[in-house]
């Protein structure tokens, strides 16, 4: 995330006016009867990017990928590719290669026919259809199952051979839906870096359809989570995790303390909201202006929230007091799930930055403890 | 379960299987009987196969009905294919619930009736445009295939409806027309399918005797016909030998059938113990 702070405007084309989207889905909606599965969608994907739709299952992230690729007809709005309104344009005609959640892999075809099968239609070469597929094949190291048939391998050889079969086109946009999740941990490290290399080698546009917010944040350019056929928000990965726009949103990706309460005044950017529940007003950054008496939540990540057995001296930081309640302790860190009254628990994430002294960790069950958080690591939502 | 309930099951099951049974048993004993009259033992003889062998209606009538047979067949599958496949895959065009109708109320409809409408028809176009000059080989095979496609278009329709259609949206994604996923994806995953139906429409023309007598004409029998009319004239030995030999081949034919499935399945087996453990 350091990395992506130091990134010039090259490398974020959507923040410069003068590039064109290479897609653009324009007020798409799709109904299927009376149920709407996308709800007028607009969305930009500049070139070379990879750009992640994030979201719950059944929010509609593969119908819109399968707008993209021509196999449903949006309702209303129109999706661009290239410049090129893609509304009449057959799926085999679209410069687009989707890897299906099901895999759909040819049953009656071993892995090498599936993977050549793309090329055939193309009319390349014969020997450089065999030289690509031995590529592809040794890169997600299936090359000595290449004359199996799908039946005869594992669900992630599987997904492996959808995925060669998907890459081995050099499509311009390449929509994957789920790719990896049924890979083991080395498997999928090497295979998102591979990803990652094809998109640097071949500036090939990925759409990314995951579960998996941790690979979201890793992977992608941006990120769009998505609930009930319409996005909620869409920004880079930090965009995501540090500012998100919604309470979805700031649930979805990581984990959030909230509290719901009304603005009471703002004032340098810095908004006071009182919450029924808490002793104290909480003071939490945000630019925009907001009205007094506006419904709002203050929410706040475990583990920008610090943990003391004092209190803190520093002026302005919100502090409450409260008791340890549960400790969850996962080595490199620990959560502390902290009782602040009857009503109010407060999560806490501590880095153990010291062995545990006479067998105490920095806080114990029962302990009497402060925890505060400057405004700056909260965020202010209104919806 | 208690014994006496048991033995009161093996008994109904005993009996059933009798029933099923004896008269085929009966059957084949008889046709080895060297007695002129069928209902009378006169010791063990290949007599009555000789004759049969000897007999060119027998063998013409054979001949005529594995032509059918096979023609039909052939025919029945590639209509009922495209039947099938437009009724799963072309979506709600305008008429498909009448064609849906259409497609299987042949299924549904008394021989009789389909034999007689048939032979008006084919009298009907005589009349009109001078064909069928004759009935025959020609009527009986138009006639058969009218219901075979029936069976046909059903086992396709739910098989297609069974199938994935990712995998033809998968083919199109690698930049397949719609011809090409037809010949490379569909029709090699419907073969299964289709030999199956080619079976049943072989069998069912092999089988059938209402429609076929209504459409043939003259000197034209196929073996049910030909059965059917000797024994009209009262039981006949050597129609038993003949009735020997059809079980003979269908049993064969149900063996080798029973043991391709087999093969299949252990290979299936081996296959997915083979993946599991790579
Ligand atoms: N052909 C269809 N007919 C009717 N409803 C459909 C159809 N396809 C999808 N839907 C509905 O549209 C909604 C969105 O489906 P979609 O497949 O896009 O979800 P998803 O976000 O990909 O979910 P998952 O993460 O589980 O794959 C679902 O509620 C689904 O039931
Ligand atoms: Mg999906």
């Amino acid at each position: 995330m350091a990395a992506a702070a130091s990134h010039s405007i090259h490398d974020r084309p959507w923040l410069d006016p003068a590039q064109k989207p290479f897609i653009q889905i324009q007020g798409v909606s799709k109904q299927f009867g009376p149920f709407v599965a996308v709800d007028n969608v607009d969305l930009d994907i500049y070139r070379g990017e990879l750009f992640s739709l994030l979201g719950g299952s059944g929010c509609g992230k593969t119908t819109l990928l399968r707008m993209i690729a021509g196999f449903e007809t949006p309702t209303s709005g129109r999706i661009v590719i290239d410049g090129e309104d893609m509304s009449s344009v057959p799926p085999y005609d679209r410069p687009v290669n989707m890897m299906f959640q099901s895999y759909a892999l040819f049953p009656h075809m071993t892995v090498e026919q599936n993977v050549a099968y793309g090329l055939k239609r193309d009319g390349v070469a014969k020997a450089e259809i065999q030289s690509r597929v031995n590529d592809m094949l040794g890169m997600v190291e299936l090359t000595q199952f290449r004359k199996r048939k799908p039946h005869q391998l594992s669900g992630g050889q599987r997904q492996r051979v959808a995925l060669a079969r998907s890459l081995v086109k050099n499509p311009k946009v390449l929509l994957l839906d789920e790719p990896l999740g049924a890979l083991d941990k080395r498997l999928r490290e090497q295979t998102q870096y591979e990803l990652m290399n094809i998109q640097d080698r071949l500036g090939v546009t990925f759409v990314v359809v995951t579960h998996d917010q941790e690979e979201a944040m890793t992977l992608s350019t941006r990120i769009a989570v998505m609930d009930q056929g319409y996005f909620q928000q869409i920004g880079t990965p930090t965009e995501i995790y540090e500012y998100p726009v919604t309470r979805f949103v700031a649930n979805f990706i990581g984990s959030a303390n909230m509290f719901e309460g009304r603005v009471a005044s703002q004032e340098d950017e810095i908004a006071e909201v009182t919450v029924d529940t808490l002793p104290v007003p909480i003071r939490a950054e945000h630019a925009a202006p907001l009205a007094a008496g506006t419904r709002a939540w203050v929410a706040v990540r475990p583990e920008k929230v610090q943990l003391s057995r004092e209190p803190f001296s520093q002026a302005g930081i919100n502090m409450l007091e409260g008791q340890v309640e549960e400790i969850g302790y996962y080595g490199e860190s620990s959560t502390y799930r902290i009782r602040i009254n009857e009503d109010v628990r407060l999560e806490v994430t501590h880095p153990n930055l010291r062995r545990p002294r006479d067998g105490r960790h920095l806080a114990e069950w029962e302990d009497k403890v402060y925890v505060g958080w400057e405004p700056g690591a909260a965020v202010v939502l209104t919806s | 379960m208690n014994p006496k309930r048991s033995r009161f099951l093996f008994s109904v099951l005993c009996f059933g299987m009798a029933f099923l049974y004896v008269p085929m048993v009966l059957l084949i004993i008889y046709s080895f009987n060297n007695s002129k009259l069928v209902p009378i033992w006169g010791g063990f003889s290949l007599r009555w196969y000789k004759v049969l062998f000897q007999s060119e209606d027998v063998w013409a009538a054979t001949a005529l009905s594995f032509k059918i047979a096979f023609v039909n067949a052939t025919f029945a599958v590639a209509l009922g294919t495209l039947a099938g496949l437009a009724l799963v895959r072309f979506g709600r065009f305008r008429g498909r619930t009448l064609f849906t109708g259409m497609i299987t109320a042949p299924l549904v409809m008394p021989e009789v009736i389909t034999g007689l409408s048939l032979l008006l028809l084919f009298i009907g176009l005589q009349g009109l445009i001078g064909w069928p000059s004759e009935r025959g080989f020609t009527t009986i095979t138009i006639a058969h295939i009218t219901f075979s496609m029936a069976y046909v278009a059903v086992i396709i329709q739910s098989r297609l409806s069974g199938m994935q259609e990712d995998l033809e949206e998968a083919a199109q994604d690698l930049g397949a027309k719609p011809l090409r996923v037809l010949f490379d994806i569909t029709l090699p995953l419907l073969a299964p399918g289709m030999l199956a139906g080619w079976l049943l429409a072989f069998t069912l023309s092999l089988d059938d005797l209402v429609i076929a007598s209504f459409t043939t004409g003259p000197g034209s029998n196929t073996l049910p016909i030909l059965i059917y009319s000797r024994i009209r004239l009262g039981l006949r030995p050597d129609i038993n030998a003949l009735a020997t030999i059809i079980i003979l081949a269908v049993t064969i034919g149900v063996i080798i059938f029973g043991w391709l499935m087999l093969r299949q399945q252990r290979q299936r087996e081996r296959d997915m113990h083979e993946a599991a453990a790579s």
